[in-house]
């Protein structure tokens, strides 16, 4: 495995949200997850990673241009088991964003597999309308 | 029923096994920024006396790419996560996820019967059974009376 990047230690750092910074109903501790956005003729896409989170715990909402992200982390420990050492904590995942597109609300698609939640948001299209000058 | 005898004895096991985890962690270089984390994927250790199991939230990672290997006591994990197809006109506003190949070395403070480990994949968590080796459980020696 030579060639190729190689991911950094960095990465497997997970941000975690400040208690105070965001109104959540549960108390648990909450993580910004890592995003992909990007952008093509059609659509936006954003990809999150969320590991741990399933379809059922996942809350996906766009009101006013404002999209948010919820995943609800239930991932039990394993059984009869201490932990011995710790490198990553678990929690739930929470972030919003704002969308300058306008989307198509009608037709965003998301598929979660393995944890990574794939998102389209498809951009409305603009309606094209002619203006004809009228000569006077 | 649990026998005390037996109760104590992997309690006062957990606890060498915390300790040896310690030791083995503080000598590997700390991550920029201070953190733990001492490689990727960031790894939870978990004890029941008897072996261990190793978690690590591993999201979207093709299994076929996914390679697990156990060596007297010695854990490597290697695998890819690969960028995603999106064609060639695409703009990207924000890239935070990682991407690449990865590979990670964990020392066990025993050695593990590689033919019982088992690892499951689910919703991007990867959790891997490590049991020790029959040779390496402790063992109780009796004194006979002389």
């Amino acid at each position: 495995m030579a060639e190729g990047h190689e991911i950094q230690v960095q990465d497997a750092e997970k941000q975690e949200i400040e208690q105070s910074s965001a109104e959540r109903t549960r108390s648990r501790r909450a993580f910004v997850p890592r995003v992909d956005i990007y952008e093509t003729n059609d659509a936006i896409i954003l990809i999150a990673d969320m590991p741990g989170v399933t379809s059922d715990s996942l809350e996906i909402t766009l009101e006013q241009g404002v999209l948010t992200l919820d995943g609800y982390v239930d991932t039990p420990d394993p059984e009869d088991h201490a932990l011995a050492y710790a490198e990553y904590r678990v929690g739930d995942y929470v972030r919003s964003f704002t969308l300058s597109n306008q989307i198509n609300q009608d037709a965003i698609e998301a598929t979660l597999k393995d944890g990574v939640l794939h998102l389209q948001l498809p951009k409305e299209k603009p309606t094209s309308r002619k203006i004809t000058v009228s000569s006077s | 029923m649990l026998n005390p005898f037996d109760f104590r004895s992997s309690v006062r096991e957990m606890e060498r096994l915390r300790q040896e985890m310690n030791r083995l962690f503080d000598q590997v270089d700390r991550a920029p920024g201070g953190s733990l984390i001492s490689g990727y994927p960031a790894m939870n250790i978990w004890s029941d006396g008897e072996g261990v199991t190793v978690t690590a939230e591993l999201p979207g990672v093709n299994l076929d790419e996914l390679d697990i290997a156990v060596q007297g006591n010695s854990l490597t994990l290697k695998g890819n996560r690969s960028h995603p197809d999106l064609g060639e006109e695409v703009i990207v506003h924000r890239q935070e996820r990682s991407y690449g190949h990865f590979r990670r070395v964990l020392q066990l403070p025993f050695e593990v019967e590689a033919g019982a480990v088992e690892a499951a994949y689910e919703n991007g968590v990867l959790r891997i059974m490590l049991p020790r080796a029959e040779s390496a459980k402790p063992k109780k020696i009796t004194v006979k009376q002389a």
